[in-house]
């Protein structure tokens, strides 16, 4: 199987690879996947009172196009409502990265992981639980 | 400076070799008779060749040369063994003992088999190394058994089977021994009399001899085994096989056997060398690094290990000019990652993260040095990307995380 070029460009130069401290209010923490099933991707946003994204971070066990899935996603939420980004759809992460429909899945793990991120965040803005980074979050 | 890319999957095929490209070229052109025309030259000529050839196939595992059959690969040799031993057999019995980790080529026959109502099939289990039992075979031995079926060595973890044992039972038990020796042929001993082998399939494309040819080793005495041919027409190969030859293949079959026979004994020294070297490489610059297969009982050229924490396929694209092979699930056409790993056992993850690394003839220590650091400082940027890695370090045990997929 060849990759598209996008896809090429993120798994060599992945954007916003890293981690926020688990501990910060601001920061909502979705890992979702599973390693038994080949593909765990942990997506952190940084959101601001107003349900702005400020920042997001990355890290992802995967093949090269769900590696590839996350780093766009990191710079597609960045400067983006929290409402906007949960409306973001898979289908526009294949578009974008031109997946073939066996690498689809990598971005329904990318859309998911946003909206982990986002309700971690919700959760623990609400008070109701400390953000558990560790733990693997509801799809 | 190595030249890239960089042929490591020798276990997935071989380039042929230039000598034995040379031995067939003639019969592309000038010499390419009909094997089967037995009334000119040109006849006798190919004929000639093919009989040559099927003394360099049978001088390689100490057969004789009326007990090979040309095939056309071993996945039709392999269907030959166990669908035409079942059918010509029905009367005696019905049971298929092999094993979880044979190539497809075997378990899909068998599984046809089983579809067909034709046969009941056992499928013996592994241990940790991806060995099997020769216990286990005695055991599942019924007065149905009417073939045994166990590879060689295993096309993914380079592991060798205790072939004599199972081949002495079979014996005892007066079971046919089927054995699928593609990758253990030419690398490294065969007999098929010492390891008491009845039928024995091989192919070219391993062994730096051509694609699209294979054989079918069937003793001819104590037992003769019969066989009901899969392919009708013709009456070729003493009716086992209809199809004219494939005679340019045929040479160049034969001339790899007699190549790989005659430099076996200082390859295997030299392949065991290099990947030795390779896996001391990697071993000892990367922690959390698990090898997969048998420590000592293993294929000269084979290694295959589990990266932890790092995926297959992004591991191949990351080491992108160097062919090797993977156990992810990405990487295989049914995405589900390698079920001959999967038997040994370990973790699913580490079915994800295994790379088969397969060194062969054209190989040298200076791609072996260059593989091993690629693959070192890759490993190392992959783990910098994964949660499971960091996860790991933070002294969190993945096997406790509950996971939502
Ligand atoms: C163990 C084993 N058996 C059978 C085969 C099939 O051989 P061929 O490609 O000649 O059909 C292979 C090759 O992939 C193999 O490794």
């Amino acid at each position: 199987m060849s990759y598209s070029d996008k896809v090429l460009d993120h798994y060599n130069n992945p954007r916003n690879v890293g981690s926020f401290a688990k501990d910060d209010p601001n920061v909502g923490t979705g890992v979702v996947g599973a390693p038994e099933c080949g593909d765990v991707m942990k997506l952190q946003l940084k959101i601001n009172d107003s349900g702005v994204i400020e920042d997001a971070r990355f890290k992802t066990f995967g093949c090269g196009s769900a590696i590839a899935s996350s780093s766009y996603v990191t710079e597609l939420v960045k400067g983006k409502h929290i409402d906007e980004a949960m409306a973001i759809k898979n289908t526009l992460i294949v578009k974008e990265l031109n997946l073939p429909p066996v690498k689809i899945h990598c971005s329904v793990l990318a859309e998911d992981a946003i909206k982990a991120a986002i309700s971690d965040w919700k959760k623990h803005k609400d008070g109701a639980e400390e953000p558990q980074a560790a733990r693997a979050q509801e799809k | 400076m190595v030249k890239t890319p960089i042929y490591m999957d020798n276990h997935a095929t071989t380039p042929c070799d230039p000598r034995v490209l040379d031995a067939m070229m003639p019969y592309f052109t000038t010499k390419f008779g009909n094997a089967a025309s037995r009334n000119h030259s040109f006849g006798w000529e190919a004929e000639e060749a093919v009989d040559k050839a099927r003394n360099q196939l049978a001088s390689i595992i100490n057969a004789k040369a009326k007990e090979i059959i040309f095939t056309s690969g071993a996945t039709e040799s392999d269907n030959l063994a166990i669908k035409g031993v079942v059918e010509f057999y029905k009367d005696k019995g019905n049971h298929v003992i092999t094993c979880v980790t044979e190539h497809k080529a075997v378990l899909d026959s068998c599984r046809a088999l089983e579809r067909q109502g034709k046969a009941t099939v056992t499928y013996l289990p592994v241990d940790k190394h991806g060995m099997v039992d020769p216990d286990d075979v005695r055991k599942a031995i019924t007065d149905k058994t009417v073939l045994i079926s166990i590879m060689y060595a295993n096309n993914e973890i380079g592991t060798i089977h205790p072939i004599r044992e199972i081949g002495r039972i079979a014996k005892e038990k007066e079971v046919i021994f089927h054995c699928d020796a593609v990758q253990a042929v030419g690398k490294i001993p065969v007999d098929v009399e010492k390891d008491g082998i009845d039928l024995l399939a091989m192919s070219g494309h391993k062994i730096y001899g051509p694609k699209g040819v294979g054989a079918l080793y069937v003793r001819s005495k104590g037992p003769r085994v019969r066989l009901t041919p899969i392919i009708d027409g013709g009456g070729h190969e003493r009716g086992m096989r209809s199809g004219t030859l494939n005679v340019t293949g045929i040479v160049g079959f034969g001339a790899a056997c007699e190549i790989a026979a005659k430099e076996l004994p200082e390859e295997a020294r030299r392949l065991t060398e290099l990947r030795n070297r390779l896996q001391a490489g990697l071993f000892e610059r990367l922690d959390e690094i698990y090898l997969n297969g048998h420590p000592t009982e293993r294929l000269p050229g084979n290694l295959n290990v589990s990266f932890a924490y790092v995926e297959g396929e992004s591991l191949l694209m990351g080491i992108n000019d160097v062919a090797v092979s993977s156990g992810s699930a990405c990487t295989s056409a049914t995405l589900e990652p390698s079920y001959v790993i999967r038997a040994l056992g370990i973790n699913e993850e580490l079915a994800h993260s295994s790379i088969r690394f397969g060194l062969g003839r054209f190989n040298t220590a200076d791609e072996v040095d260059y593989v091993a650091d690629r693959v070192t400082r890759e490993v190392k940027r992959l783990r910098e990307m994964s949660p499971l890695y960091e996860m790991a370090k933070e002294g969190i045990d993945l096997k406790s995380v509950q996971w939502k997929a």
